[in-house]
């Protein structure tokens, strides 16, 4: 995000494309002072990893590991890290938007803020929440179904090694040029050349694009293995909630994820290449960006919320001592969410005028989808309904999760409405109907679930003391913040705003940014509750695998699990597999281990997606040699990675025998 | 599902709940890539309707009628027909444990495949040479990125022959490699049927119009 306009010359240099002095935002003290602090930041945790030797450490365990377990927490890693990025942004948003009044001009200029809440948006929705989300079903979902591992293990690491690429660039766009200036979905003409000629979209571009490939690819590798890998007995309509709305959530990314690959591909070829797909003149359609982007668009807010109804599903019947009330319900709930899903789209712009009867269509289809939700809602009430409910910390997020939810469905219901929405549309009330669900859905649950499963991933539970301050800031903080939101848009304020004239409004964004103050303290309560437990550990610690008395099988292993998960693999019988087997009086067997099949680690992943980082940044530079240089690279090394035949390995069956002794000595 | 050793029934009563011996569970290979297929083909229905809603935009330019040579088309479509009927071969002589067959018939369809792209390239050129680039109009920006990025596939299809010819030199028709042929003879009949569509819907309907 550079601070002073920046001029395109139309002469690139041959070597460094359009990368030049000006590229660096020097002059502006904001960038620059993050610079800084981000510049020493990374050289201090350089020189910390050095110091402790931890560098061989991360790299054999760690970024060459094929383990969906360690995967799946670099996964979280990376949506932690991206949270305070995208939190960082909507901060000095609702800073600016307080100060912006009158006279008042704010601290940020105009396209710097416009980067800011395009940014903002981006991150959030692919580098937080998709992260946060295919994180947890790394980790989870393996072992819900008693499997050692993915379908494919490789194309595992090197899905999250995409992620991470699309992530890198971004980032870097905030120090080398800059970030687009249209809004999260970079709608065309606005984002064709003419009228953005600067690098930020093709950061937009290149870093979906990359991230995407691997959000597309752990999308196959999953349903494969749900579909594959369960335990013997495990029939589909046995299979954990979690694990269902992961299935449902990996087939809508299998079903959607290509639409964005094929929209993005056809701007790239406008901006670059002088097609016309979307530009104004010469047979071009703008209408049909948008379009195209809401195909993929809203099927990707229910890839985000399904398996968060998943973890709300196994934490509400945990902490009530019952099963889940309506399973089969709850089943047929996720897979209607997940047909009605592709039948929406255009609600996203009714003022489009496609006219009467196609706005009334996709109105209705949207009004529907409240109908599973809702009976998804009922069935955690009355799950809890007469269950001993632990109010522990995940519990809280539940609760403050299905009153805001339902808040938020509700005002979601009224943009339903055409004719409301031709009032409504690209208002504020807008913005804080999908934060309303992103934040009370997607967020609260994400931290339900990492409180949840926590002591799984570490072998010790976190802190409630600081969950339940970082509770408490967030819920708070969210009606602080985004109430008043509602009440502007129905005011008529519209969105991306930099400056307001109506000094009247102002005490209403005072307010939000109280409320982003205070969300603040409650991810700063998580990050204290995150040390704070490690110091703790010894006390929280928990050698049971099973602390909340769990009903599924990922509790049937100690925490953390062995490398293979389970030395044998679970027969199943009905739903809640732990759960039986626990009432059974379930041992775990001492001998008859077997020597374990697994796949070795490799550094290919990262490899092809360093090469893929490289590739993006050429491309948006125009430096065309690099750019051809590192794609022959990437299919290069792709076709080298086919050549390995030897990819696995036995765990000997001493190893296995050792582990296991030693757990069993634990449990005694 | 497959079990080495299945022992779901009770003993005396009891429920067994573990799999004593080895689990292997089913290989997901050929699945995953059908999957990966539908979702390539996703991909494709978004230049179909794209296609859709551009066919018609010529911005006073050259139409589908006054540019399509149907001949030079129809020797196209032949070719990548034929190669995937020799591509069945190529499956037939693997099933037989010939290796020598099957890198046979895979070469002719390699040699189909690089005959198909031939022609294609031959026409863009020729659609260049005359002033009717994608750059054009709407019309041209489709037709060339529909058509354009199935014969991008279609490359990638041959570089993955040409690297599978090795790979079966090398290590002969062992599980993986069979594996691998009939990945790639996914790819090449999905081609086949993709090519089907941008024949009738393009080139035969274009030519209507």
């Amino acid at each position: 995000m550079s601070s002073a306009v920046q001029t395109y010359s139309d002469t690139t240099s041959a070597v460094f494309g359009r990368l030049t002095w000006d590229s660096f935002p020097l002059h502006d003290p904001i960038i620059l002072g993050t610079f800084v602090m981000v510049a020493v930041g990374g050289i201090a945790l350089v020189v910390a990893l050095t110091k402790y030797r931890v560098w061989g450490y991360l790299w054999k365990e760690w970024f060459t590991s094929i383990d969906h377990k360690r995967i799946g927490v670099m996964y979280m890693i990376l949506g932690i890290i991206m949270l305070l990025r995208g939190f960082a942004d909507a901060i000095m948003m609702r800073l600016h938007q307080a100060m912006a009044f009158g006279d008042a001009t704010g601290y940020l200029p105009p396209h710097h803020y416009d980067q800011i809440f395009t940014a903002h948006g981006v991150i959030m929705i692919f580098f937080v929440a998709m992260p946060f989300v295919v994180g947890l079903m790394n980790y989870i979902v393996p072992l819900q179904i008693g499997a050692r591992d993915v379908a494919f293990p490789f194309l595992n690491n090197f899905s999250f090694w995409m992620t991470a690429s699309g992530a890198v660039l971004i980032m870097l766009s905030l120090f080398v040029g800059e970030f687009a200036k249209s809004g999260w979905l970079a709608y065309p003409p606005l984002t064709g050349i003419l009228q953005s000629p600067g690098v930020g979209v093709d950061y937009y571009i290149w870093s979906l694009q990359i991230a995407g490939v691997g959000t597309l690819l752990s999308g196959v590798n999953f349903v494969v293995t749900i579909v594959k890998m369960r335990a013997p007995g495990m029939t589909l309509m046995k299979m954990p909630v979690f694990t269902w709305t992961a299935l449902c959530t990996n087939i809508l990314i299998v079903a959607a994820f290509p639409i964005l690959t094929a929209v993005l591909a056809l701007l790239s070829l406008d901006r670059y290449m002088d097609f016309n797909f979307f530009t104004n003149d010469l047979g071009g359609n703008a209408m049909m960006y948008v379009n195209l982007i809401w195909i993929w668009g809203h099927p990707e807010v229910y890839i985000l919320i399904l398996p968060i109804f998943g973890v709300f599903s196994e934490i509400v019947s945990t902490y009530s001592g019952k099963r889940l009330f309506g399973y089969s319900s709850m089943v047929y709930a996720t897979v209607v969410i997940t047909v009605l899903s592709y039948l929406v789209w255009l609600h996203h712009f009714f003022t489009m005028g496609s006219g009467a009867t196609v706005n009334s269509f996709f109105g209705i289809t949207t009004m529907i989808i409240s109908i599973p939700t809702g009976a998804k809602i009922f069935n955690w009430l009355f799950t809890m309904y007469r269950g001993r409910i632990q109010f522990d910390v995940p519990m809280l997020w539940t609760i403050g999760f299905m009153v805001t939810f339902v808040i938020g469905g509700m005002t979601g219901v009224l943009l339903a409405v055409p004719p409301a929405d031709f009032v409504l549309h690209n208002s504020l009330f807008l913005i804080a109907h999908f934060h309303n669900v992103i934040i009370g859905g997607v967020v609260f649950g994400v931290f339900a679930a990492i409180t949840y499963w926590y002591p799984k991933v570490t072998g010790y539970k976190l802190d409630p003391f600081w969950g339940k301050c970082s509770f408490w800031f967030w819920l708070i903080g969210f009606y602080v913040a985004f109430m008043p939101l509602y009440a502007l848009g129905l005011m008529g304020v519209t969105r991306r705003m930099s400056h307001f004239e109506d000094m009247s409004l102002q005490i209403w964004f005072q307010v939000a940014a109280f409320g982003a103050v205070l969300i603040g303290l409650g991810i700063l309560s998580f990050l204290i509750q995150l040390y704070v437990s490690y110091k703790k550990r010894d006390s929280l610690r928990d050698e049971t695998g099973d602390p909340w008395n769990g009903r599924t099988l990922e509790w049937s292993t100690s925490s953390p699990p062995p490398q293979y998960n389970f030395a044998f693999t679970p027969q199943v019988h009905e739903n809640d597999a732990w759960w039986q087997m626990k009432q059974h009086g379930f041992k775990p067997p001492q001998e008859g281990f077997l020597p374990i099949h697994m796949p070795k680690n490799t550094a290919a992943g990262m490899v092809l997606a360093g090469l893929a980082t490289v590739f993006g940044f050429a491309m948006i530079w125009y430096v065309w040699w690099l750019a051809a240089a590192s794609f022959a690279g990437l299919i290069l090394g792709a076709i080298i990675h086919t050549f390995n035949y030897k990819r696995d390995y036995y765990i000997p069956v001493e190893d296995v025998a050792a582990v296991e002794n030693r757990r069993a000595e634990v449990l005694a | 599902m497959s079990t080495a050793v299945a022992t779901p029934a009770a003993d005396n009563g009891k429920l067994e709940f573990l799999v004593r011996g080895e689990h292997h569970p089913a290989q997901g290979t050929l699945l995953g890539f059908w999957i990966y297929l539908m979702s390539d083909c996703l991909i494709f229905a978004a230049l179909f309707a794209t296609y859709g809603v551009l066919s018609l935009n010529f911005a006073g330019g050259p139409s589908g009628a006054d540019l399509f040579d149907l001949e030079l088309v129809a020797l196209n479509t032949a070719f990548l027909l034929v190669s995937s009927i020799t591509y069945g071969f190529a499956v037939l002589k693997m099933q037989q444990n010939s290796l020598k067959g099957t890198i046979g018939w895979l070469a002719v369809t390699g040699v189909f495949g690089l005959s198909f792209l031939a022609v294609e390239l031959y026409e863009f050129y020729h659609l260049l040479h005359i002033g009717a680039g994608p750059q054009r109009s709407g019309f041209l920006s489709a037709f060339f990125t529909l058509v354009g990025t199935h014969g991008l596939h279609v490359t990638f299809g041959c570089i993955w022959l040409v690297t599978l010819l090795l790979q079966l030199r090398k290590h002969g028709l062992i599980q993986e490699n069979k594996r691998r042929v009939f990945c790639l003879s996914m790819f090449w009949h999905f081609l086949d049927v993709i090519w089907i569509g941008v024949f009738t819907y393009v080139y035969l309907m274009g030519s209507m119009v």
